[in-house]
């Protein structure tokens, strides 16, 4: 494999030999960027998710229905050009309030994927990284964290919280979610320290915390994508469970997640109130798939189909 | 196996072949189909072969070079989607073709095989005794469990392992890599078979150890009468072991006879490279190493003609015509043959059928090598290694650039989930002292577990030691500020073995290269110049800067790895096992860099390996580790004409050497057993369990190795000290 590869190497290095003195050689990370623009999957996973928060943000503004305003001569009724996307029992504008959702859906999942995932890396890689006390002492709180009940926690919590917005809340449902990513990252860093560019890395003197965040959690970052892209919609659906139980973001508010619980009831009779609002989650959850899939690849300078 | 000295000489070849051959493998093709529109991989293209009975066939070649594939397409052992062609017969039978179940009733009976790794090759959840039992009782039923496991017993003890009856109960956990292998070779031949092939069985253990098992190679071939198909890349376990050799190059044969044939009238370009690569033991004058240029091709694009062209020093025009066949010594047609004929009819004569034992090789140039009598010497350039000037000041006038007294390093075993108790202590490093002058080589050698590398890593850590002290360009490692030890880090650099895992997969090249001159604040406006200019110091296009780790070969990413550390402009160079995962032809090119950039940059290396033929190439001294202390130390000289430890005399006379006459009429100590665990060394002299010479001392004389251990004393002679009560000075190699 690796002799072909060098062949490829060989050939094609020959082309553009002359001049290339004075070129820069582009950094690690832009070339990872470069690299990710190329992919199609990527850009077709940006453009979506990009028309998606143009959809959520500028749709409530150009429909002809306010958020909260009812039509009390349609309950209930299909799609038509006075409704687009139907009515729902209370005589709400389906495309208004699925598009207010999306909204706060949007960054409720993105947003709690991607500090859940980036602290459990920081937490787990150090823990790995520096056996002994600090190891203890981290796994020690991941472990407590573990244990504590989150739900029965939020429940407490959320009273005194209800007041100070969605940031919060967000915050909330991350601290209740990198755990059991942590201690992979953990058994990974242990095994990853141990390879020789890291010993490399360490006798040319790179401090430590260098050395994680350059080699050690570059080298996981299948695993955290993979992660983060998981974590995009279970974040979704928590928040749902939790709206459910009267936490979190409470009528008259909604997200992706209190309408299909709404829908769900209803899905075979009034199928507008659910196809659509699934649908946009559906489409988020692939979205976020396709860059992160496209993010794994151009990081990863082995994978199969950066080659192809 | 007793530890007695047994010579290589074979038994006499000519009543040995028989001419009932055993094994038939005729124009042998193996193509993997490439995925997704990848170009097939054509691994094997036409193996020919007979193997007489009682006769030892050596295949020898580089990695990809299809010697495994071809022997495991014999064994239909291959995946199902390989698409295979040819014929192999063995006693007639053919056997490409047959059903897995029908397969399964010649494979351990007739045809058996010893792999490469004996840590994966035995199941770990059966004993030993289980397995092997097995092994007798698949081929016949009848045979009662009982009986199959005093069999079993009677082949643990065939194969050397003391308490057989005992072991049987063992898992295979509790067995060392080199009694694995034993079983290994003992389940091989538990139905007597007629062939037995053997993928490269000494590659994965260390030299002592390799005697020992083709010493049991030897024996099993006595016993069982069964010929032997012998893989490997080594060319100096070739020389000593088999009749005939069949030299593989990109899935082809090129080059087959008998071994003094082959060694002494090698007739193709590619045989005569490898053998002008390997450093050799048995050689004192150091002259450059002879690489080949270039990489082997890829199997998936191949180019039209002789695989080989592209790095042979002596390639023509007609050699990209067509692929030349294997024919005996003459009967190549001529370039003026070739151009009239053109490439299509050129390559179409004459089939190569293998049959007799006569001299054949693939390449057209043979009978004029053949007439002109030409050698590596003659056809290879000998690259221009620059002498260093200031090295040939006396040691002594030259500063101590790494000094290590009295280093230990124990670790304690500890038991217990919650409260950790210290039950034990593994001595890895255990009182080691040497030191390093000024563009000096210091070899340090010893075998796997003896703690070479425990060593590196702590003197490269600069922590403070345990006991003793680690003294780097004047300064002592415990005793640094922290700014100091960063300041230290730029003086000493490391390269390690693994050329994959020693580089991040995820950087490119450039910031690779770029990382210890960031680290120690290189101006931004040089960096640039900086890297391209180490790179082409170690002899790689700047060009690749903005690649991968993975688009380079094993020899090109330890060159980036050399760069990396001679980025900062080091004094010392640490060295773990640089070359040992590279092939020959490649190494050779890595280790004539490394003498050249110690000529021209001054370096002080401290080289680290197993393989004594290398250190005795590129070290100035030397010092042979032996279960955490250093047993004999010395200039190269001494140490490898007259050593003086047993041990070291063991690890000597245990490498082959690539000269059949020589390793013929060499004589092997064989030490018995294993190394002893560190967590537990024997009373006294370490080596005593192992060590011949304590066994044929008088038992008045054994108390003292018994009760006291020796301390390194300097022996008459210039700079040559060893670690034995009883040393004496014997030439082995």
């Amino acid at each position: 494999m690796s002799m072909s590869a060098e062949r490829v190497a060989l050939e094609t290095s020959t082309g553009h030999e002359g001049g290339s003195d004075e070129t820069r050689v582009p950094g690690r990370w832009s070339g990872v960027l470069s690299q990710m623009l190329r992919t199609r999957r990527v850009v077709v996973g940006l453009v979506i998710l990009a028309l998606m928060a143009a959809a959520a943000w500028l749709g409530p503004l150009i429909s002809p229905w306010e958020f909260g305003e009812r039509d009390f001569s349609s309950f209930l009724k299909p799609p038509s050009p006075e409704h687009w996307l139907g009515t729902d029992n209370t005589g709400r504008d389906i495309f208004t309030i699925t598009m207010s959702g999306l909204q706060k859906s949007l960054i409720i999942g993105l947003l709690v994927a991607v500090i859940t995932t980036t602290f459990a890396a920081v937490v787990g890689a150090f823990a790995g990284y520096f056996t002994g006390v600090s190891d203890r002492a981290l796994m020690w709180i991941t472990d407590l964290a573990l244990v504590l009940p989150s739900f029965l926690i939020l429940a407490i919590l959320s009273p005194v919280l209800r007041t100070s917005g969605w940031l919060v809340f967000v915050l909330l449902l991350a601290a209740f979610g990198w755990m059991v990513t942590a201690k992979m990252i953990r058994g990974m860093t242990i095994s990853l320290k141990e390879r020789e560019y890291v010993h490399a890395a360490r006798f040319m003197g790179v401090p430590a915390w260098k050395i994680i965040f350059r080699h050690i959690i570059p080298n996981m970052s299948s695993l955290l994508i993979v992660d983060a892209t998981i974590n995009v919609s279970s974040a979704i659906i928590a928040e749902t469970a939790l709206s459910y139980f009267g936490f979190g973001v409470q009528p008259p508010d909604v997200t992706l997640g209190s309408l299909i619980a709404v829908g769900a009831r209803q899905a075979v009779t009034h199928p507008w109130t659910f196809v659509f609002c699934t649908g946009l989650l559906v489409l988020l959850v692939l979205a976020v798939n396709m860059i992160g899939d496209g993010l794994r690849d151009a990081l990863d300078p082995q994978s199969k189909s950066r080659r192809a | 196996m007793n530890n007695t000295e047994t010579t290589t000489a074979p038994d006499p070849a000519p009543t040995r072949s028989g001419d009932v051959p055993v094994l038939e493998v005729d124009n042998l093709h193996v193509t993997f189909p490439g995925v997704n529109k990848a170009p097939d991989i054509k691994a094997v293209r036409g193996v020919s072969y007979r193997l007489n009975r009682g006769e030892i066939l050596g295949i020898v070649g580089e990695s990809g070079s299809g010697k495994s594939v071809s022997s495991l397409a014999a064994m239909g052992l291959l995946p199902e989607y390989a698409e295979v062609t040819g014929s192999v017969r063995l006693k007639g039978q053919e056997l490409l073709g047959l059903d897995d179940q029908r397969l399964a009733k010649v494979r351990g009976k007739v045809i058996s095989m010893v792999f490469q790794d004996p840590l994966s090759a035995l199941t770990p959840v059966y004993t030993v005794g289980d397995q092997l039992a097995e092994a007798v009782r698949v081929h016949d039923s009848t045979v009662s469990k009982q009986q199959a496991l005093t069999r079993a017993a009677e082949l643990l003890a065939l194969v050397g392992i003391p308490n057989a009856a005992q072991r049987l109960k063992a898992f295979p956990h509790e067995f060392s890599g080199g009694m694995r292998q034993r079983v290994m070779i003992a389940m091989a031949m538990a139905n007597d078979p007629d062939v037995i092939i053997c993928d490269e069985p000494t590659t994965a253990l260390d030299v002592t150890i390799q005697a020992q098992v083709l010493e049991l190679l030897k024996t099993a071939q006595r016993e069982t009468g069964a010929a032997i198909v012998m893989i490997t890349h080594d060319l100096g376990v070739v020389a000593g072991f088999v009749d005939r050799v069949l030299v593989m190059y990109a899935g082809r044969p090129v080059e087959m006879g008998t071994v003094d044939e082959v060694y002494y009238r090698t007739r193709m370009p590619y045989t005569m490279g490898l053998l002008g690569a390997i450093p050799r033991l048995d050689l004192e004058e150091k002259t450059p190493l002879v690489p080949i240029k270039g990489n082997p091709p890829s199997l998936a694009a191949l180019p039209p003609g002789c695989p080989f062209a592209p790095r042979c020093p002596i390639a023509l025009p007609q050699c990209s015509a067509g692929e030349p066949q294997l024919l005996t010594i003459g009967a190549q047609p001529s370039t003026a043959e070739i151009d009239a004929v053109g490439q299509s009819q050129a390559a179409a004569s004459e089939p190569a059928r293998s049959s007799t034992v006569e001299h054949r090789s693939a390449c057209i140039r043979s009978g004029e090598i053949d007439t002109e009598n030409w050698t590596a010497a003659d056809i290879y350039p000998l690259p221009e290694i620059p002498a260093d000037a200031v090295a040939r000041l006396p040691r002594a006038d030259r500063p101590v650039v790494l000094e290590v007294d009295d280093l230990i390093k124990h670790h304690p075993l500890l038991k217990g989930a919650l409260f950790k108790r210290r039950v034990g202590t593994v001595y890895a490093v255990d009182g080691i002292s040497f030191d390093i002058r000024e563009r000096e080589t210091l070899g340090l050698v010893g075998e796997s577990g003896c703690g070479k590398s425990t060593t590196l890593m702590e003197i490269l850590s600069l922590d403070r030691p345990a006991r003793g002290k680690v003294v780097v360009l004047g300064k002592e490692s415990g005793r640094l500020s922290r700014r100091e030890r960063f300041k230290i880090r730029r003086d000493m650099q490391v390269v390690f073995q693994d050329p994959m895992s020693s580089l991040d997969p995820r950087m490119p090249v450039f910031e690779i290269i770029a990382e210890p001159l960031r680290t120690h604040s290189y101006p931004r406006s040089r960096l640039n110049a900086r890297v391209r200019e180490l790179l082409a110091l170690v002899g790689l296009d700047p060009a690749h800067a903005s690649r991968y780790p993975a688009e380079f070969s094993g020899g090109q990413r330890q060159r980036i790895g050399i760069a990396r550390a001679l980025a900062l402009e080091p004094k010392v160079l640490v060295l773990d096992e640089p070359v040992s995962a590279l092939d020959v032809s490649i190494q050779a090119g890595v280790v004539n860099l490394l003498e050249e950039l110690q000529a021209r940059l001054g370096l002080a290396y401290l080289f680290v390996a197993h393989d004594l033929s290398v250190i005795r190439h590129l070290a100035d001294r030397v010092a042979v580790m032996y279960l955490g202390k250093i047993v004999e130390i010395g200039d190269v000289h001494s140490i490898y004409t007259e050593p003086a430890h047993p041990y070291t005399q063991a690890l000597l006379s245990a490498i082959p050497i690539p000269d059949p006459e020589k390793e013929r009429s060499r004589t092997h100590i064989v030490l018995e057993g294993d190394l002893p665990s560190p967590a537990n060394p024997p009373s006294g002299c370490s080596f005593r369990t192992r060590c011949p010479k304590f066994q044929a001392l008088p038992e008045s004389d054994r108390r003292r190795c018994l009760s006291e251990e020796p301390a390194i004393r300097p022996l008459t002679g210039d700079d040559h000290a060893t670690a034995c009560h009883y040393a004496q000075k014997r030439v082995v190699v």
